[in-house]
């Protein structure tokens, strides 16, 4: 594996998380799970609004939204995130999409490779059943940016 | 039994009230310095292996069913080295009161504490209500992570016949009574998933012939503690039809859920041999030409199935 097709700012997570030793990692997802943002009032209300995967053993609803400039570029994604406080994990690793993905194109997120979650280097310390919702996870996101940016164009 | 058995009216009708501990028992015991001198040890046990971290009940220690309990290459649990190695770097020694909790109705807390038990660990105890009822109550958590002085626990080796069934002990059980303890989708085989996202977990669904459905969540109430006694009477003997004296085995998907299933039956209600499969349905929805049946009926053993 390589991150050579990751963002920026994902491949400088995923750096984050390799240079340390595993239990440090565990420390840094549950920082992200801490720095995820809040759902903004407009969707707190609708949860109609979110999808749930089911994947992830504890409840983890998205959604995604774009943003179009006049100038004609490319409309980029903001990704919503919502999972209880007692499921860090699960919130830990929304964090990581949230601070990696949110606000990139169609394009550069759908060019993240599916087992991108396996480059943290927390499959052992995490196992692998539940690295299975992560991946997941990040299926969803690519999945429905898939959906919105075909019927955009 | 090492450390004083609580007595209250719910546990009292119980088979094994020893097993249980409420949380005003639990806060008091650490009021009075219970988890000084090694006595008592507190274990959290989670489905979420960050949740410990978030906060935790005060001297409690971190056990993680995935990568405390289970041998990390073959599939099965730690031998007697790795538990000795465990219990010790917990402060756990043979003859210490442990009581586990943990998150979810300690559907995880649970399948620890079975684990203890394949160990013969003597006194092992789960906190009725678990972590939600612990902070519902508005009793104190910490992030501290507790330094124990090492605990002195022998090598043992597992015991697992008592308690543990394996795919061939289940397949001379057929015609005895089975638990199946997963929700009535995974029971039926008539598995909800998104579009797109194939199960991975098995290749086929449904359930082992003749097994009854009772949901685990089921044995436990809204706040997360066991249903009384006659609940689980009302559960077990009637609606699965559990006769007293059976033999019984219990599976979900991969043993932890019926873990909680087996703790009420063994202890609770008292029957002297209960099983819990931990094989589950992600081995026998994946073995070749084991009996399965679909649909919400029982079903029954087909001839030759043993």
């Amino acid at each position: 594996m390589s991150t050579y097709a990751l963002p920026t700012a994902l491949a400088e997570i995923v750096d984050d998380f390799q240079a340390l030793t595993e239990p440090d990692r565990l420390q840094l997802l549950l920082e992200f799970s801490r720095a995820l943002p809040e759902l903004p009032e407009r969707l707190r209300d609708h949860p109609e609004l979110l999808e749930q995967v089911v994947e992830c053993q504890s409840p983890l609803f998205l959604t995604i939204e774009t943003e179009k400039d006049d100038a004609g570029s490319p409309a980029a994604f903001r990704l919503f995130f919502k999972a209880p406080p007692e499921a860090p994990t699960t919130r830990g690793f929304a964090g990581v999409l949230h601070e990696g993905l949110d606000g990139l194109t169609a394009e550069e997120i759908l060019a993240v490779p599916d087992d991108m979650p396996e480059l943290l280097g927390l499959t052992r310390a995490i196992t692998p059943l539940r690295m299975r919702g992560m991946t997941a996870m990040l299926g969803r996101i690519k999945r429905k940016v898939a959906a919105s940016a075909r019927l955009q164009s | 039994m090492s450390y004083p058995v609580e007595q209250n009216e719910k546990f009292t009708a119980y088979a094994n009230p020893e097993r249980l501990v409420s949380t005003e028992w639990l806060a008091a015991a650490i009021e009075g310095g219970a988890l000084n001198d090694g006595k008592l040890v507190v274990v959290e046990s989670d489905e979420d292996v960050l949740l410990y971290e978030t906060g935790h009940i005060p001297g409690a220690v971190k056990v993680d069913w995935h990568t405390d309990l289970n041998d990390e290459v073959t599939r099965d649990y730690v031998d007697g080295n790795a538990f000795a190695a465990l219990a010790a770097a917990k402060g756990i020694s043979r003859d210490t009161t442990v009581v586990i909790y943990g998150d979810k109705s300690n559907w995880w807390a649970a399948y620890a504490l079975w684990v203890f038990t394949l160990f013969g660990h003597e006194d092992v105890r789960l906190l009725d209500g678990g972590r939600d009822k612990w902070i519902a109550e508005g009793r104190e958590l910490t992030t501290d992570v507790p330094a124990p002085a090492a605990g002195d626990y022998p090598v043992v080796e597992r015991n697992d016949a008592p308690i543990r069934a394996f795919k061939d002990d289940v397949l001379a059980h057929l015609g005895k009574p089975l638990i199946d303890v997963r929700s009535p989708e995974e029971y039926t085989g008539q598995r909800t998933h998104m579009p797109a996202y194939p199960e991975e977990g098995a290749l086929r669904g449904g359930h082992i012939p003749t097994a009854a459905s009772i949901p685990w969540a089921r044995a436990a109430a809204e706040d997360g503690t066991y249903r009384t006694r006659p609940e689980l009477e009302a559960l077990y003997l009637g609606e699965a039809g559990l006769t007293e004296g059976d033999d019984v085995v219990a599976y979900c998907r991969i043993g932890e859920r019926s873990s909680h299933t087996w703790f009420a039956l063994k202890y609770l209600l008292g029957f002297e041999t209960v099983r819990n499969y931990d094989g589950s349905w992600t081995e026998w929805g994946n073995a070749v030409r084991v009996p399965i049946v679909k649909g919400a009926e029982r079903g029954s053993v087909p001839a030759g199935a043993r």
